[in-house]
C-alpha cells in the first residue's frame, strides 16, 4: 500500500494506540479485581479514542489526495473512512511497533508493557504538540493528558509489584526480560519519521529517547528491577514486517467488519 | 481471592465543583490510600462528576447504631423552640 509518508506516519501514529487498545480491551471482564478491570478498560478507550482521531485525519488527507480510492463505474470515487483503516487492512499494512502488539502475559506483564509504551507517548506527544501538522499538534495536545495518567497509573503498578512479594518480583524480573528486546525498536526511526522530523512535522526520536531512558531507569530503580543487558533489538513492525501476533488480533478485531461489510450498530 | 488476601475497603466522596462539600458516592477495594484515590478517579469520576477526592479506609468511620435510633433522635420530635421559626420576628427587624 504505498501512501504518502505524512499520511504513513499518521497511521504508525494511530496502528500503535490502536492495537496496544484492543489489547488492553482483552483483559475487560478478567481484570484481577473489578476497580483495576475498569482502569485498564478506561486506558483502552483512550487509545482507541485517540485512534480514531488519528484515522479520521488520515482518512481526510486521503480522500483529498485521492489516494487508496478508487474510481467506481459511475465515475465516483470510494471514500477511505476511519473504520476502513482500522477494520480493512491487511497485517503488512500496519505500522505499529512489535512491543505494543505481544500477547497480553500475565498482569505483570500488562503493566509493563503499558509504562514502556505510555512513557514513550508521554514525550512523544509532547513534542508533536509542536508538529507544523496543526491537526497532529491538536490530537497530541488532547491526548497528552490521558497519557499523563496512564503513565501514572502504570508507573506506579510497576514499583508496586516490583518491590512487592518474591512472586510479583520475579514475575516482573521474567517480563522485563522478555520485553526489553521491543523498546528498541520505539526510537528506531523510520524512512518516514526521519524525512518528516526534518521538516518539522514528525517528533525527532533522538530527542527523546534520553528523556524515555532516564525515566524507565527510575522507576524501575523504585521497583528493584535492572533493565535486559542484551543489546540486541527486535524490529520490524514500523516496516509491516510483525509477529505472527498480529494476524490474530487482526483476526479477531477485524472479523464483523469483514463478515458483515459496511455493518453498523 | 480468598479473604485473608482481599485488598481492604475505602469510603469514597467527590467534591462536584469548588465551594461544595464533598459527598460520600460509593465505596470500593484498594491496596492502599494511593491506589484507592486512583480507582475512585476511574469508577466514580469518568464523567466529570468531581473536581476533588478524599478517601477514608471503611474501617476508621465510626456509625451510630439503628437500634439506637428511638433514644438518639426521636427526643428531638417535640422541641419545636429549636427551630429559628419557632420565634416571631418584631417588624423593624430586616434582613434575616
Amino acid at each position: 500500500m504505498p501512501v504518502p509518508v505524512n499520511i504513513e506516519y499518521i497511521l504508525h501514529l494511530a496502528d500503535n494506540a490502536l492495537v496496544l487498545g484492543h489489547r488492553n480491551s482483552e483483559w475487560t471482564g478478567h481484570g484481577p479485581i473489578l476497580e483495576q478491570d475498569i482502569a485498564l478498560s478506561n486506558i483502552a478507550l483512550d487509545l482507541i479514542g485517540q485512534a480514531r482521531n488519528l484515522y479520521q485525519h488520515a482518512a481526510a488527507l486521503m480522500n483529498a489526495g485521492e489516494v487508496m480510492t478508487e474510481r467506481r463505474a459511475d465515475g465516483a470515487r470510494t471514500e477511505v473512512t476511519e473504520d476502513y483503516l482500522a477494520y480493512l487492512r491487511d497485517g503488512w499494512d500496519f505500522r505499529n511497533c512489535l512491543l505494543v502488539e505481544l500477547p497480553n502475559g500475565d498482569w505483570g506483564m500488562t503493566v509493563l508493557r503499558q509504562f514502556f509504551f505510555s512513557t514513550y507517548q508521554y514525550f512523544l506527544y509532547r513534542e508533536l504538540r509542536h508538529s507544523q501538522d496543526s491537526e497532529l499538534a491538536a490530537i497530541a495536545e488532547k491526548s497528552l493528558k490521558e497519557v499523563t495518567y496512564h503513565l501514572r497509573w502504570s508507573g506506579e503498578w510497576v514499583i508496586r509489584l516490583g518491590d512487592g512479594t518474591d512472586e510479583s518480583h520475579s514475575r516482573m524480573e521474567k517480563a522485563l526480560g522478555q520485553l526489553w528486546k521491543y523498546t528498541g525498536e520505539l526510537f528506531e526511526p523510520s524512512g518516514y519519521e526521519q524525512g518528516l522530523a526534518a521538516e518539522g512535522i514528525a517528533v525527532d526520536l533522538h530527542k527523546i529517547r534520553p528523556l524515555w531512558d532516564q525515566r524507565v531507569e527510575e522507576v524501575l530503580k523504585q521497583a528493584q528491577l535492572t533493565p535486559g543487558s542484551n543489546e540486541w533489538m527486535q524490529t520490524g513492525g514500523k516496516h509491516g514486517k510483525h509477529t505472527e501476533h498480529l494476524g490474530y488480533l487482526l483476526a479477531e478485531m477485524q472479523f464483523l467488519q469483514r463478515a458483515y461489510p459496511g455493518c453498523e450498530w | 481471592m480468598m479473604e485473608k488476601d482481599a485488598w481492604p475497603l475505602w469510603e469514597i466522596f467527590i467534591r462536584s465543583k469548588q465551594g461544595l462539600d464533598h459527598k460520600h458516592v460509593g465505596s470500593l477495594h484498594a491496596a492502599d490510600a494511593a491506589m484507592a484515590i486512583e480507582n475512585a478517579r476511574d469508577a466514580y469520576t469518568r464523567r466529570m462528576e468531581g473536581v476533588s477526592i478524599w478517601v477514608v479506609e471503611s474501617k476508621y468511620v465510626h456509625a451510630s447504631n439503628p437500634d439506637d435510633s428511638g433514644s438518639f433522635y426521636d427526643p428531638a420530635n417535640d422541641k419545636i423552640y429549636r427551630h429559628p421559626t419557632f420565634y416571631d420576628l418584631p417588624d423593624e427587624l430586616k434582613h434575616m
